[in-house]
């Protein structure tokens, strides 16, 4: 590097960019955590919901499925499974249900989690709420995920 | 013959750190290729290790091996940059047992029970924060990586403020800070889900697009000013350049994952504006090393060394900045977004940054450890097998799955017919099969990699490193 450009310059745009950048994301995450309320669909976060939030969680549902495009690339996309099965939560739940134990031979299959009716009716719920977060340009693309 | 290590005491530690980190390497590897198999023999190992437990023991392999990484290369380093012995090397050795005994706890209770019956056991009801992607430890144990984070950040810390103060040492130093800060979003689980997500990415990008590429370019750095001699001022002109963009860049970046989970849609600009700069400090390294390559002052009797070091600024431009790039404009993030495009990128982002940084420390440091310059003519050859093995095998994984990723996305969101995401994954089976192969090409050159820590051969001649 040319040595009008001095160790010295370098560590100033170094201190000056991060700290400056920092604050504005600080600023950022403020306002995004004040707007989101008009998207979040905090309305139906009910304590049912909250319930399957828990057991999505604690049965790594994320390890194999993706939530609004995170997630893992195994098996379908849910944030809009809700609509995919036809907004009927009973649908979810029967499909949950009926995983077969030892799999379904040479697929891959869902594991039978072996839910008891008050928490299929929970996850099912969560589903649901998560369909009803407003994303931006309605993402996933279609209601294949 | 000068001495090769200043502070054989405190340096010679890493080497515990870095057996761990090869060890787990392989552990990692070997659950990719049974991840690689179930994704074309959905039954396979079902339901005893079902996909989504292998998942986990992939990449929390994966991040625990880094993380030993990381602080092997700390404990070699910056006894020798600050000029003095470790604050307590006791306690560094008192970490690397604790951290393993937890990492090899953690890794057995995925394996031994289901992931529920792990979270009742350790009482994830009291600070729930197990089930999120990369973050499925139990709570107790991330408690214990941020005790044992925190008594090593004590212990460079105090080496360093003691010490002689390096830009490299407070680089790195200020990397790892940020590393402990950020992990402690992983206690953070809201119930709403959209700031669950909102903050999960303040671990996972702010750590590989943030304090992580300060470490990176430390590691890198470093093993540069002892491999070409160069001038430290050149060097420390560009590192401070390079993490200046990192953080300009990454940090404002972030908003790449926040198009579609509900965010404001200004992130839709800003996201893609900043983080289109992201290559910018990856392209960067990249000019740094072959720069300083080419004007070294001596020959390093370590070639392995070498290559890897500049394999690690070629591959990380390539893995982050290429193929991040290609997915990061909002508008084609907007049809790619959790495809195996996704995949293609994540693997070769972290192989070529944060793994390959690792091998470049360990290839340099390991030998030195052991007592020589550097390692034996054969067992160097055998390293760059490996090197080529390993890099080719990760470019045609990222080529098949990306190709798989072009027509999923194609099939199943931009055609006029959609398909379901199941027909489509039946249809590009092909790609994943090709994917295997290459994993499995992966795993042998790492075979050959921890055989190259063995083999017996011809000492290379050693030259004089005190000018
Ligand atoms: C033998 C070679 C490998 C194979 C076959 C393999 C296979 C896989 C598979 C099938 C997944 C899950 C994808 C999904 O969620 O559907 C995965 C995830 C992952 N692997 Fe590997 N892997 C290999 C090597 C590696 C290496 C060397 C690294 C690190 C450098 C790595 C890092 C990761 C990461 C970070 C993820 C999470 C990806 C994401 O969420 O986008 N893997 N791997
Ligand atoms: C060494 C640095 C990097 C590493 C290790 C890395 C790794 C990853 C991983 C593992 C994911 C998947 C996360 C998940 O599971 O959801 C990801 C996502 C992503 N990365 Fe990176 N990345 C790096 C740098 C970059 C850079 C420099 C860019 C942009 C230029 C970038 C753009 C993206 C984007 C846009 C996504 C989201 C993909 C989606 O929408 O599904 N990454 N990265
Ligand atoms: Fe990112």
């Amino acid at each position: 590097m040319r040595e009008t450009f001095t160790k010295g310059m370098a560590r100033n745009i170094y201190y000056g960019g991060g700290v400056f950048f920092f604050l504005v994301l600080i600023g950022l995450t403020v306002d995004t955590v004040n707007r989101i309320s008009k998207t979040d669909n905090r309305e139906n976060l009910t304590e049912e919901v909250i319930a399957g939030k828990r057991l999505w969680e604690i049965n790594d549902c994320i390890g194999c499925h993706s939530l609004m495009g995170e997630g893992a690339y195994f098996a379908p996309e849910l944030g809009n499974v809700y609509t995919r099965f036809g907004n009927s939560t009973d649908a979810i739940k029967g499909f949950i249900m009926s995983r077969p134990k030892d799999g379904i031979p040479g697929r891959r299959s869902m594991p039978q989690f072996n839910f008891t009716p008050e928490e299929l009716e929970q996850i099912a719920q969560f589903l649901k709420y998560v369909d009803g977060i407003k994303t931006a340009r309605d993402w996933p693309p279609n209601v294949k995920g | 013959m000068e001495q090769l290590m200043k502070f054989p005491k405190s340096q010679s530690i890493a080497k515990l750190y870095f057996i761990a980190a090869i060890g787990l390497f392989v552990g990692q590897i070997l659950f990719g290729t049974i991840l690689g198999l179930q994704y074309v023999m959905g039954d396979f190992l079902f339901p005893e290790i079902p996909f989504n437990v292998a998942r986990m023991v992939h990449t929390n392999l994966l991040i625990v091996w880094l993380l030993f990484g990381f602080m092997g290369a700390a404990y070699y380093l910056i006894p020798e940059e600050s000029e003095r012995e470790l604050y307590a090397p006791w306690l560094a050795k008192l970490m690397f047992w604790i951290f393993l005994a937890a990492g090899v706890a953690t890794i057995l209770g995925y394996l031994l029970v289901p992931y529920a019956t792990l979270a009742e056991i350790t009482m994830n009801d009291l600070l729930p924060t197990m089930g999120r992607e990369f973050l499925e430890q139990p709570t107790i144990t991330k408690i214990g990586i941020v005790i044992v984070v925190l008594a090593f950040l004590f212990n460079i810390g105090m080496t360093i403020l003691t010490g002689r103060k390096t830009v490299i040492t407070l680089v790195l130093m200020t990397g790892l800070v940020g590393l402990a800060v950020f992990f402690l979003f992983a206690f953070y689980l809201p119930d709403n889900l959209v700031l669950d997500k909102y903050f999960w990415w303040f671990v996972v990008h702010l750590w590989v697009e943030g304090v992580w590429e300060l470490i990176m370019a430390a590691m890198l750095a470093y093993v540069l000013i002892k491999v070409t001699g160069v001038d430290r001022e050149v060097v420390e002109k560009w590192l401070y350049i390079i993490i200046a963009m990192a953080l300009i860049s990454g940090l404002i970046g972030t908003g790449h994952h926040f198009f579609w989970i509900g965010t404001p849609s200004y992130w839709q600009w800003l996201g893609s504006i900043f983080s289109a700069l992201e290559p910018i400090p990856f392209f960067m390294m990249t000019l740094f090393a072959f720069n300083v390559v080419n004007k070294r002052r001596r020959d390093h009797p370590n070639k392995a060394a070498v290559l890897w070091a500049l394999g690690t600024a070629v591959m990380a431009f390539l893995g982050a900045g290429v193929w991040g790039f290609l997915h990061t404009l909002a508008p084609i993030n907007y049809y790619t977004h959790g495809t195996q495009i996704t995949a293609a990128h994540g693997h070769m982002a972290f192989y070529g940054a944060y793994v390959m940084v690792n091998l470049t420390v360990i290839s340099y440091a390991m030998p030195i450890i052991n007592g020589r310059q550097a390692n034996n003519q054969r067992a160097q050859v055998l390293e760059m097998w490996s090197f080529w093995l390993m890099t080719v095998a990760m470019v045609f994984i990222t080529l098949f799955l990306t190709g798989a990723g072009i027509l999923q996305v194609y099939l199943q969101r931009y055609s006029d017919t959609p398909l379901d995401f199941m027909v489509v994954q039946d249809k590009i089976a092909i790609f994943y099969w090709l994917r295997e192969i290459a994993g499995i090409v992966f795993l042998i050159g790492l075979l050959i990699y921890v055989y190259s820590f063995f083999a017996k051969g011809e000492e290379v001649k050693t030259v004089d490193m005190t000018s």
